[in-house]
């Protein structure tokens, strides 16, 4: 297990081969066994197994560059004031090999390699596994507790158990007299979050290290208590191997492990893990973030977007994102039911066409606004990435036309919505696509016009039924809210 | 004079309710003559206080019609003299092919303004119709980064001194914060408020409000059918 885990972790690392796609992140986003991401001064950091990890500008496109002393397997960082506590396995082995594993943790002021504050700690351990005992100290995931401020550790692997450790959040060391506490069998790569009054561990269920045909996945189980127990779905508790999914292998990516959760905004969280192998990358081992849902109170990945036409529909009533053209009416025969010979064939009626229509529409600016959604060709909007315009953690940017046409929906200056003839790549017309945790969208300007930056603040919002605008992003309504569906 | 008028309001009021007595409620069912006093929002930031003009026919058998294109004709088409500058009085009344319309100034009882009601109350048209509405919007100061926040049923256009401020195209039915404007600035004084509804068959009726940013209702001003001071 440690052994394939370095194994690959070097492998990841020497390959440099780069594949751009917009469906997963780009760059040369290979790594194994990645920590939860990070930020630090803008930039996102994670690692991985092996010396190092991956640094983006955006969140999007990453690069290897991160740098973290010590080898070993697995780590997972987090920032408590104002330094990063980094925590790894410094051994390895894995199912096959030793289970002697140490944990460890050292400090760094900064993430940034480049930075002159850039110097790591001496490493302290803070658990170790004999080798012989049932548990293998390695796979450390972190968590501070934000009710108590406690700092908790979770680790360990197939071999034996996981277990619960605390440490002193001012020291990284090992909390005095701390006894570690069993909390789960049958997993790996551990990691515990909390949220609304539950405490949640999430391991790595199934084979790790097998690229294409890789079956990790992550499971979870939750507790009123950050020392368990912690039960799944239908009661099982995680000692005995229960477990809720939250992802495993589809869309062309198999294998994921080591889950870490970020939280983007309130209402916009994502998930990071490493896939096995994605099937577009040459079957590579590759950074997924994936956006993170929370369905009746429990964690599951979303699906990462696809690119298609769509219907944009607010959440607030349920009416659709349509430009302001007149209602253009479709001809239909007419007839009482009771006349019609049930016998008589059916001729299905064609959906009106964008040639039927585009001929009456203004040439230039059209504004938009929300009406009832009828499949018509001003509210039928094709989502498209634009990959040389970068992106954010869980998409690239994209454009937003009519479907067949090349409109654009644009943000304006006085902080309203409308559609330009053509898209030109300005950034008012470039759209970041993020899902929520309920599952809804938000749908944001790369930028407005006269405002310098990247814009983060201001969303596609439902001001009325029918009136779109842009406007402050608040999860807490559904102004806010939109959903994409092709029908 | 003005006890005069109200008393005389009363008086048309109660014959109107007995006439009307076969033809469904009566005027004062759903609306009271203005007071002296100004009058302010509602809770809910409600605009109830209008001068309405007597509906004028527009026949239409159904609503389907009514597109932006056909709707921006046809409340941009002068019905009458003055038509998008005139601050009526109440009981003034305007000349619209061979109908002779007056205005009324009037509080509704309720948030949205039931100008099926008003009409049938008078034994007026009641489909058919296009009604012209005004008041004014005083404002202690001026007050930035608003919204009128309209639903009528059915095509409606509203314009804040003088300049379009939101449209309600298609067959609408009335509801809260269905339409608002782009952002707007209320002044300090008056401010004209000028609205025209548009229904073939359906029980006219419109409600009117600003809200902020927030999308909460915007109530400090006071609202009056009052001619200007000279």
């Amino acid at each position: 297990m440690k052994f394939s885990k370095l194994f690959i972790g070097a492998s990841v690392f020497a390959a440099l081969m780069s594949v751009q796609t917009a469906e997963a992140q780009t760059g040369q986003p290979y790594i194994h066994d990645p920590s939860t991401l990070a930020e630090c001064d803008g930039k996102f950091y994670t690692f991985g197994t092996g010396q190092g990890g991956l640094i983006s500008e955006d969140g999007w496109s990453w690069k290897g560059g991160a740098v973290r002393p010590g080898g070993g397997a697995a780590p997972d960082v987090i920032k408590l004031g104002d330094r990063y506590l980094v925590i790894y396995g410094a051994t390895g082995g894995g199912l096959g090999g030793g289970h002697n594993g140490r944990i460890l943790t050292m400090w760094n002021k900064t993430l940034d390699p480049n930075s002159p504050d850039f110097k790591y700690t001496e490493a302290i351990e803070v658990a170790a596994s004999d080798g012989q005992e049932d548990n293998d100290a390695i796979d450390p995931g972190i968590m501070l507790d934000p009710n108590t401020g406690r700092l908790w550790v979770s680790y360990g692997t197939y071999f034996g158990f996981i277990r619960l450790i605390e440490l002193d959040p001012a020291t990284g060391k090992r909390v005095e007299g701390n006894v570690a506490k069993d909390i789960a069998i049958d997993c790996e790569a551990t990691d515990l979050i909390y949220r609304d009054g539950w405490y949640y561990l999430l391991g790595t269920h199934g084979t790790c290290c097998d690229g294409v045909n890789s079956t990790y996945n992550i499971v979870v189980g939750r507790s009123r208590s950050v020392e368990g127990p912690y039960i799944d779905n239908v009661g099982r508790d995680m000692l005995q191997g229960g477990g809720k999914m939250v992802i495993a292998a589809g869309d062309r990516v198999a294998g994921p492990g080591h889950f870490g959760r970020t939280i983007v905004d309130e209402g916009v969280e994502v998930m990071s893990c490493h896939y096995e192998a994605d099937f577009n990358q040459g079957g590579r081992s590759v950074l997924g973030i994936r956006p993170l849902l929370w369905k009746n109170g429990w964690p599951v990945a979303g699906d990462r977007f696809r690119e298609g036409t769509y219907e944009i529909e607010s959440e607030r009533r349920g009416y659709a994102l349509e430009l302001a053209v007149d209602f253009t009416r479709m001809k239909q025969e007419r007839r009482a039911w009771f006349r019609m010979d049930p016998n008589e064939p059916v001729v299905p009626i064609e959906n009106q066409k964008l040639e039927e229509v585009i001929g009456e529409w203004p040439k230039d600016d059209i504004e938009v606004r929300i009406g009832d959604y009828m499949f018509r060709p001003h509210q039928r909007w094709t989502i498209t990435a634009v990959p040389e315009a970068g992106g954010y953690l869980s998409n690239p940017y994209f454009k937003i036309t009519i479907e067949g046409t090349d409109r654009a929906l644009a943000a304006t200056e006085d902080l309203e919505v409308k559609t330009v003839p053509s898209f030109t790549g300005a950034d008012e017309q470039l759209w970041r696509i993020e899902q929520l945790i309920d599952g809804t969208f938000r749908i944001m300007p790369k930028a407005i016009p006269g405002q310098e930056g990247v814009n983060k603040k201001y969303v596609l919002y439902s001001v009325a039924d029918s009136t779109p605008t842009l406007a402050e992003w608040d999860f807490n309504t559904d102004n806010s809210k939109w959903n994409f569906r092709n029908h | 004079m003005k006890r005069f008028t109200i008393t005389m309001f009363m008086a048309c009021m109660m014959l109107t309710s007995l006439i009307a007595q076969n033809a469904g409620p009566a005027l004062d069912v759903y609306f009271s003559p203005v007071t002296a006093e100004a009058a302010t929002p509602d809770n809910e930031g409600f605009i109830r206080r209008w001068l309405l003009l007597e509906p004028i026919d527009k026949p239409n058998r159904s609503n389907i019609v009514f597109t932006d294109s056909y709707l921006r004709e046809a409340f941009n088409t002068e019905y009458f003299k003055g038509q998008f500058t005139i601050f009526p009085k109440d009981g003034q009344k305007v000349k619209v092919g061979k109908q002779k319309l007056a205005w009324h100034a009037l509080d509704s009882k309720l948030f949205n303004v039931k100008l099926f009601r008003f009409a049938s109350g008078l034994e007026k048209q009641i489909y058919g119709v296009l009604f012209w509405a005004v008041t004014v919007i005083d404002c202690p100061e001026e007050m930035t980064n608003v919204r009128l926040a309209v639903g009528s049923n059915s095509g409606s256009m509203w314009w804040l001194n003088g300049e379009e401020a939101v449209i309600l195209s298609g067959d609408r039915r009335m509801v809260k914060d269905d339409c608002t404007s782009k952002r707007l600035t209320l002044k300090k004084g008056r401010n004209i408020l000028r609205g025209a509804v548009i229904n073939g068959p359906g029980m006219s009726d419109f409600c009117v409000r600003f809200i902020d940013e927030k999308g909460q209702p915007v109530n400090n001003f006071t609202i009056t059918t009052t001619q200007p001071k000279k």
